[in-house]
C-alpha cells in the first residue's frame, strides 16, 4: 500500500521527515507493508504536513500531523483510510484543488517527483515526443501560438524570444532557466523543482532542440537547498535514460544540464545579473541592447525564461498550442501558477486561467486573513509589486489589467495584510530592500533607494511632511524611469502604491500634530 | 538536510577543491560555494591562490566574494539562525518573533548572540510565504514560528 508524505521544503519545515520516519516504524511495528513515497506538495500549505493514504475511494489524506501523532494514528486504522479527527477526506475532492485548472501543475503532489517512470506513466515526455516530430521551427511556431508569456514577472512573449534565438547565427548556444525565485510570496518555482523537476528538465530539452541550444544550466537560489538536490537527482536519471546528453532518444539532437547554485544576491533574479552570475562574476545587470537573445551567456545567444514558461512548454507540445491558449483573457493566455501567501487562511499554489480577480483570490479562494482580522493590503508580484487595497479587488489578474491600474502580477505572488499593518512602514521597507540589494551599476537605484530611506524616516519624524512625500514621489519618478533594470525601476510601485492607496499612514506625523495648534 | 561540519582552513585542501572545479565555465562562484561547504567560510588567504588558478586578478575575486550575501570571510560563530524578514514573513508576523529572539540572544540580527553560540542573521524569503515566519537554522528549514516557539528555537540554535 501507498503512503505520501511530501518532500516539498514547505513540508519538511513544519516535519514531514519527522512524520514520515514515524510511519515507516510504526507500520513496521503494526506489521502492515507499506510503500512510502516522498511525494511533492498539492501546494495547500495550512495542511501540511498532509500524508495521503492510496484507498480503493482515492487517496485520503491526513492533515497536519506531527511525528507524536502517527502511533494513534496507525492504531486508529489510518493505513486503511479510516476516519480521524485529522483526516480531510479524500484530497482530490477538497474544494481548494477542485475550483483549480492545473496544467503545469498536473503532476505535483501525485507522483514520485524523481522517478523516471511515474513521470513517464503520468503524461510525461510526451511533450518531447510530440516536439521532436515538429521540429525546431515547429515548435517555436507552436509556442508562438500558445500564446505563452514570460511568467517571471515581464511578460515577453515566449515564441518571439525563441525565435529570435534560433534565427541568430552562432558556434553555441544556450538555454538558461531563472530558478532565482527571490520574490517574497512566491514557491510556484520551488514546487516545480521539488514536486516536478522532470517538466523543466523536459521543457528545457525542448526549448535546446528548438534554437539549436545543447547546453542549459538552471540557476537555482542557495535558499532553495532541497530544489537543487531534486533536480540534481532527477538530471542523473534523466542522463542514465538517454534523456539528456548526446544524441537525445538517437535522434540527432544533443542536450546537456547543469545546475548552478545562487549566493543570495536577489538582482540576480534580473536576467542579465544572472548570466554574469554564471560567468562566475559579480551579479551586475548589463545595460540592453545587446540583448541575451542575441549576446547572453559566455557572449552567445541565449534563450533565458523563468521556471514556469519552460515548465509550460511540455503542455504546449503534448496537447497542442490552441488547448493552452483555450485558456486565459485578452493577451494573457493559458494559466497562472498564483501563490497565496502571508496572513492568508488558505495560503498555497493556486493554478487557474489568466481573469480571476483579486477579491475572489484573496476573499473566496483564500479564505481572508489567517488572523481573522480585515484585510487592509494585498501586495502583488513580489517585493517589487504595488499594494492593491480591497476597493481594486474587481481588477482580474491579467498582465494588462493590472497595468492599468498602476500594478503588475509579476511572478503571480499574493501577500496578504491584515489591518495591522503600518504602509508607511512598508513603503520604507522597500526601499531599504532595493538598498540592500542593488548591484550598485545605475545611480537612481544604488542612491535612490537610500534617499528613499532617509526621506521616508524624516516623514515619519514629522519634518516637514508636505515636503517629505513631494521629495518621494520625485525620487520615485526617477528611479522608474532612470534605473536599469526592475529593482530600481520597479521599487517605486509599493511606495508609491503605499502612498497613493493609503494616504492616511503618510499623513501620521501631521495628524499627530493637529491637535497642539 | 544534515548540520554541516567544517575542516579546519588549509590552503593545500583549498589548492585540492580548486583544482575539482577550475575546469569548468564560469567556476568562480562553484569554487566559491564548495570552499565554504568545507572550510564554512572563504577566508583573505583564498583570493591569491582562486585570482592564480583562474587567471583573474585579486581585486576581480575580491569583487565576487564581497558582493555575494552567503560568503562569510570569516568563519561563523556557533549554529548559523537565518530568520526570513519579507514581506510575507512580516504579514505573519515575523516582527514580533524578530524581537523575542533578540531578547532571548541578547543581540540584535546580523551578528553573533551575548554567549557567541548563535549567529542570528537575516534571510530574504526562503519560499515557504504561507507556513511562516520561516528560518533556517544550520540549513535545516523550520516554519509556522509562533512567538510561543521563539523559546525552543532558541534552545534548539544554541544546543
Amino acid at each position: 500500500m501507498k503512503v505520501f508524505v511530501p518532500r516539498d521544503a514547505a513540508a519538511i519545515a513544519v516535519g514531514a521527515d519527522e512524520v514520515a520516519a514515524a510511519l515507516v516504524r510504526e507500520a513496521q511495528k503494526a506489521g502492515v507493508e507499506i510503500r512510502l513515497v516522498r511525494n511533492g506538495s498539492r501546494g495547500m500549505f495550512e495542511l501540511e504536513p498532509l500524508v495521503e493514504v492510496e484507498t480503493p475511494e482515492g487517496r485520503v489524506g491526513y492533515a497536519r500531523l506531527a511525528a507524536s501523532d502517527i502511533p494513534a494514528l496507525v492504531a486508529a486504522g489510518m493505513l486503511d483510510g479510516k476516519p480521524h479527527e485529522t483526516c480531510v477526506g479524500v484530497v482530490e475532492d477538497l474544494p481548494f484543488l477542485k475550483a483549480q485548472t492545473r496544467l503545469t501543475f498536473a503532476r505535483c503532489g501525485i507522483t514520485d517527483p524523481i522517478d523516471l517512470e511515474d513521470y513517464a506513466e503520468h503524461d510525461g515526455y510526451k511533450g518531447l515526443a510530440a516536439a521532436l516530430a515538429l521540429g525546431p521551427a515547429g515548435i517555436v511556431d507552436a509556442v508562438t501560438k500558445s500564446g505563452l508569456r514570460g511568467r517571471g514577472g515581464a511578460g515577453f512573449p515566449t515564441g518571439i524570444k525563441w525565435k529570435t534565438v534560433a534565427d541568430a547565427k552562432a558556434d553555441r548556444k544556450f538555454i538558461v532557466c531563472n530558478a532565482d525565485e527571490g520574490d517574497s510570496g512566491t514557491f510556484a518555482d520551488r514546487m516545480v523543482m521539488e514536486g516536478d523537476p522532470f517538466m523543466l528538465i523536459e521543457g528545457m530539452t525542448i526549448a535546446g532542440i528548438a534554437v539549436g541550444a545543447t547546453k542549459g544550466y538552471i540557476y537555482c537560489r542557495s535558499e532553495y537547498p532541497h530544489s537543487i538536490v531534486a533536480l540534481n537527482k532527477a538530471i542523473a536519471s534523466a542522463k542514465r535514460a538517454g534523456l539528456l546528453g548526446d544524441n537525445i532518444l538517437d535522434t540527432p539532437f544533443s542536450f546537456d544540464l547543469e545546475v548552478r547554485e545562487g549566493a543570495g544576491a536577489y538582482v540576480c533574479g534580473e536576467e542579465t545579473a544572472l548570466l554574469d552570475s554564471i560567468e562566475g562574476k559579480r551579479g551586475v545587470v548589463r545595460a540592453k541592447p545587446p540583448l541575451p537573445a542575441h549576446v547572453g551567456l559566455f557572449g552567445k545567444p541565449t534563450v533565458i525564461n523563468n521556471v514556469l514558461s519552460l515548465a509550460a512548454i511540455p503542455f504546449i507540445m503534448d496537447k497542442g498550442s490552441q488547448a493552452y491558449a483555450d485558456y486565459g483573457m485578452g493577451r494573457s493566455r493559458g494559466t497562472m501558477p498564483i501563490q497565496l501567501a502571508g496572513n492568508i487562511k488558505n495560503g498555497g499554489l493556486f493554478e487557474v486561467a489568466f481573469g480571476v480577480t483579486l477579491g475572489e483570490l484573496v476573499n473566496e479562494i483564500g479564505g481572508g486573513t489567517l488572523s481573522g482580522r480585515p484585510v487592509r493590503a494585498v501586495q502583488v508580484g513580489g517585493p517589487l509589486g504595488a499594494y492593491f487595497p480591497p476597493s481594486l479587488f474587481d481588477t482580474p489578474f491579467d498582465y494588462e489589467a493590472f497595468a492599468a491600474k498602476d500594478g503588475l502580477i509579476g511572478h503571480g505572488g499574493v501577500v496578504v495584510f491584515d489591518d495591522t499593518v503600518d504602509m508607511l512602514g512598508m513603503a520604507r521597507f522597500a526601499m531599504e530592500f532595493c538598498a540592500i540589494e542593488s548591484c550598485g551599476k545605475c545611480t537612481p537605484c544604488r542612491i535612490g533607494s537610500t534617499r528613499g530611506v532617509e526621506t521616508i524616516d524624516k516623514l515619519r519624524a514629522g519634518e516637514a511632511p508636505q515636503l517629505q512625500r513631494e521629495i518621494l514621489a520625485d525620487l520615485c519618478d526617477t528611479m522608474k524611469f532612470g534605473s536599469l533594470c526592475a529593482l530600481g525601476g520597479f521599487t517605486p510601485y509599493p511606495v508609491m502604491s503605499a502612498m497613493t492607496h493609503f494616504p492616511e499612514d503618510f499623513a501620521a506625523a501631521e495628524r499627530t500634530l493637529a491637535p497642539a495648534e | 538536510m544534515q548540520p554541516p561540519t567544517y575542516e579546519p582552513w588549509s590552503p593545500e585542501r583549498a589548492v585540492e577543491i580548486i583544482a575539482l572545479h577550475a575546469d569548468r565555465e564560469g567556476a568562480l562562484l562553484p569554487i566559491l560555494h564548495a570552499l565554504q561547504h568545507a572550510f564554512g567560510h572563504v577566508p583573505d588567504a583564498a583570493v591569491p591562490l582562486l585570482a592564480g588558478a583562474l587567471n583573474l586578478s585579486r581585486a576581480d575575486v575580491h569583487g565576487v566574494v564581497s558582493f555575494y550575501h552567503d560568503y562569510r570571510r570569516a568563519p561563523a560563530s556557533g549554529k548559523v539562525l537565518k530568520l526570513c524578514q519579507a514581506e510575507a514573513c512580516q504579514a505573519r508576523g515575523v516582527g514580533q518573533v524578530t524581537k523575542e529572539v533578540e531578547a532571548a540572544l541578547g543581540s540584535k540580527i546580523g551578528g553573533p548572540s551575548a554567549d557567541g553560540r548563535v549567529t542570528f542573521e537575516a534571510v530574504y524569503c526562503l519560499g515557504l510565504c504561507a507556513s511562516g515566519p520561516a528560518a533556517m537554522l544550520d540549513g535545516r528549514l523550520i516554519g509556522r514560528i509562533s512567538p510561543d516557539r521563539v523559546a525552543e528555537l532558541v534552545r534548539e540554535a544554541r544546543a
